[in-house]
């Protein structure tokens, strides 16, 4: 009876209003065309030309890429960037899956959870800042008491082997309770009769994890896997206050060169064509991890 | 005043941008409101230099009584400044007058966007003998036409602890005649090696000397690796090593970074950190400078700039100063002299009252009002000796700064086009050198053809 009464107002409207939905996706469709599609379409063009923003762009062909192939820095940068994601998504997935694991069976405290996430309430250049004073070789506090303890100092951000791994712990630091909480409300979806059940069964908690809450959560997680990759690729304010890219190129992640490349030395074109580059990579990372995960499916049907 | 205080450093950048954004509604609406108090008739000027705010404020106020027009004066940190000129440039916004750099005016000469001030009424009468020998040089573009009015210079100098050379039984007039080459570092080495003490107490060319824990170095280092040209570190010890840097000592089209006399200057300078007579990279922080090394105790000598010498003055013990030490191979003893210069942006809202204040600025009245703040070396000659007057009131004996320029042992910054471009390439490599202990060589000769084909590239 009521499918009949909405099905009755759904085709009257649409015969009624056809303009009504287009005007309910006009403002969202205004900001994606300008600040996205329009910008995209532009940085695509801009990376086929030569461009210093105070003269008009001269068209170049494949010259920026052609450039960007031969470009030593440039492939240092990616390789930089991938160890970085590497550590950063590796060890922020495990623990925020912990984390979120451990609300989920043992407390549902909400103090427990606002603690989790506070770190990201901080924002990224504060963070990078914080840690920077607490990491500093002469008067940082993490280097005092390694000293006392009698590790010795460690130059957390200057020297070239640590300070990828550094950097990277700061923002799983930063990061990891946010993915926790995502990854904790993926977890209250899941129906509680299938706990039961396996508790019925007499199954351990280790056993629960890894065969009903791990398959459960893959779409959940696939999700998570792909916003946290995507942004990791896109580190570059933690670099910044950071290390600024140093030693030498140690930390000159890709978004850092092409910063610099097109704030620093005006080369926008080229820039350009290291955008696209990383659009490109990221489109085929995220392709892979749809079709690896089966994000769109679901188990609990 | 260089880019040592421009710090090539982004860490500093980040770090005031934070500072910025914790204060941010109270900077940003102040800074906007002055950017845009461009009313009719007033003169917008820019400067970075917060130190030389307050003189340049009272040039402006005796330039208001004399003709009547008003100056605003608004300064932004290194960074913020560059960044706010060149969009100022393309959105036709921007100063009518700035000061300006040489590592960023050939940019601007290539790019079209500043006036040849030889055109203009007011500064083409400006006589440029009064100012410091070579310094219209400098602002001379490559067609000859004059961009920007030398303001004021500056040249290297070792800056060093009274109390802790005395204490290590050396005298003013050892420092005063020091050598050094790139062997055996000569009688400096010996003196930077006798300066640094370990943490129990045994001096550097003792025997004993824990080198992996030094209490005081003999020599501080600025900036990682010494940015571009080394201009506040190891540019003088290269230079009377007989390195050049461009086949031209203005206006180069070629760089010889490749030049072995550079090579060997760096493996023999940067070596002095194996030793443990300086500190290594991440000993200290990299943004905060040379001159804390100095003032805190930490280091007994380090190079600096003229634009220091107020920063050291206010340090709680007595601090001499020295030439770089004179190369016992080539007898050459050499400082890199840069200076500063007021430019006016072709988007100026009345090109001939900018000019006006720019000449005015150039006046002796001007001039010796800012050699009598003690922030810089004015470039009148006969402001010259105001500033250095105002330096020994401080308590800074500045004739090692002074004297390089009378005997014209200078070199210049030097000036080619790629500015930009270059300063990203050579303070990653210098970076390598200094930080990771690469050999210098390779590292120089991959730098220089990087760099010497972006100017094949561009003339094809």
């Amino acid at each position: 009876m009521s499918t009949q009464v909405t099905g009755r107002t759904k085709s009257s409207s649409r015969t009624q209003q056809p303009w009504l939905p287009w005007l309910f996706l006009f403002p969202a469709g205004l900001g994606y065309v300008v600040f996205f599609l329009w910008p995209t379409v532009r940085g695509i063009w801009l990376s086929f030309t030569e461009y210093n923003l105070l003269t008009p762009a001269t068209f170049i062909g494949f010259d920026n890429y052609a450039r960007m192939f031969g470009d030593p820095i440039f492939w240092n940068a990616l390789r930089v960037t991938i160890w970085y994601v590497v550590l950063n998504i590796g060890i922020q997935t495990i623990v925020a899956l912990l984390i979120a694991v451990l609300m989920h069976r043992l407390t549902q405290s909400t103090f427990v959870r606002s603690v989790v996430l506070s770190p990201y309430l901080v924002s990224n250049v504060v963070a990078a800042v914080i840690w920077l004073w607490i990491l500093d070789g002469q008067f940082g506090i993490a280097n005092q008491i390694l000293e006392w303890i009698g590790i010795g100092r460690i130059g957390f951000l200057t020297d070239p082997n640590w300070a990828i791994p550094t950097i990277a712990m700061i923002n799983v630091w930063r990061h990891m309770g946010y993915t926790a909480l995502l990854i904790f409300a993926g977890l209250q979806t899941l129906p509680n009769s299938v706990y039961e059940a396996a508790r019925m069964d007499g199954a351990s908690e280790t056993r629960i994890f890894f065969s009903i809450t791990m398959p459960l959560l893959r779409p959940i997680l696939a999700l998570v896997l792909i916003m946290t990759v995507i942004g990791s690729f896109q580190v570059f304010d933690t670099v910044s206050v950071t290390t600024g890219g140093g030693p030498a190129n140690a930390t000159n992640v890709l978004q850092m060169y092409i910063y610099d490349m097109a704030f620093g030395r005006f080369q926008f074109g080229y820039a350009s064509a290291m955008s696209v580059a990383l659009l490109i990579v990221l489109a085929i990372i995220t392709f892979i991890q749809f079709k690896v995960t089966r994000a769109n499916d679901t188990d609990l049907d | 005043m260089s880019t040592s205080i421009g710090k090539k450093i982004r860490r500093t950048a980040a770090l005031s941008a934070v500072a910025v954004l914790t204060f941010s509604s109270c900077a940003l609406t102040g800074s906007s409101s002055e950017a845009e108090g461009n009313n009719a008739g007033t003169i917008d000027y820019w400067l970075w230099d917060t130190g030389q705010l307050p003189g340049y404020q009272q040039c402006a106020n005796l330039f208001e009584e004399k003709t009547g027009k008003k100056v605003a004066i608004t300064q932004y940190g290194w960074d913020d400044y560059w960044q706010k000129l060149t969009a100022g440039f393309i959105a036709d916004q921007g100063p009518d007058v700035f000061t300006d750099h040489v590592a960023k005016y050939p940019q601007y000469v290539d790019l079209e966007v500043i006036m040849p001030l030889n055109e203009l009424e007011a500064t083409k009468n400006v006589d440029t003998s009064v100012f410091q020998g070579g310094l219209t040089d400098i602002w001379t573009g490559p067609d000859g036409n004059l961009y920007g009015m030398p303001k004021d210079w500056d040249t290297i100098a070792a800056f060093y602890n009274k109390d802790m050379v005395r204490d290590a039984g050396y005298t003013e007039e050892d420092l005063a005649s020091w050598d050094f080459n790139t062997m055996d570092g000569g009688t400096f080495e010996q003196i930077v090696a006798h300066l640094t003490i370990d943490k129990n107490g045994v001096r550097g060319d003792e025997p004993g000397f824990d080198k992996n824990n030094v209490a005081v170095y003999g020599l501080g280092i600025s900036e990682s690796g010494g940015s571009t040209f080394g201009q506040g570190q190891w540019s003088g010890f290269a230079a009377a090593n007989g390195w050049e840097a461009t086949n031209s000592p203005t206006w180069g089209n070629q760089y010889k970074f490749d030049d072995p006399a550079l090579a060997e200057t760096l493996e023999w300078y940067f070596g002095l950190v194996d030793k443990g007579y300086m500190p290594a990279y991440g000993v200290f922080s990299q943004a905060d400078g040379a001159a804390p090394q100095l003032t805190s105790g930490a280091a007994a000598i380090t190079f600096n700039g003229a634009w220091m010498i107020s920063t050291y003055a206010k340090a709680d013990f007595e601090v001499g100063t020295a030439k770089f030490p004179t190369n016992t191979d080539t007898g050459l003893n050499m400082t890199m002299m840069n200076g500063l210069a007021d430019s006016i942006s072709k988007n100026a809202d009345n090109p001939e009252d900018a000019a006006e204040w720019v000449a005015f600025m150039a006046t002796a009245e001007c001039q010796n009002h800012i050699g009598g703040e003690g922030v810089v070396f004015p470039s009148r000659t006969e402001a010259t000796e105001i500033a250095a007057r105002t330096y020994s009131e401080m308590g800074i004996d500045t004739w090692a700064f002074t004297e390089p320029v009378e005997k014209q042992e200078v070199f210049f910054f030097p000036i080619t086009s790629f500015g930009a471009d270059i300063s990203a390439l050579s303070v990653v490599a210098f970076e390598d050198i200094y930080a990771n202990r690469k050999p210098a060589a390779p590292e120089l000769e991959e730098l220089n053809s990087s760099i010497n084909n972006m100017f094949e590239n561009s003339s094809k």
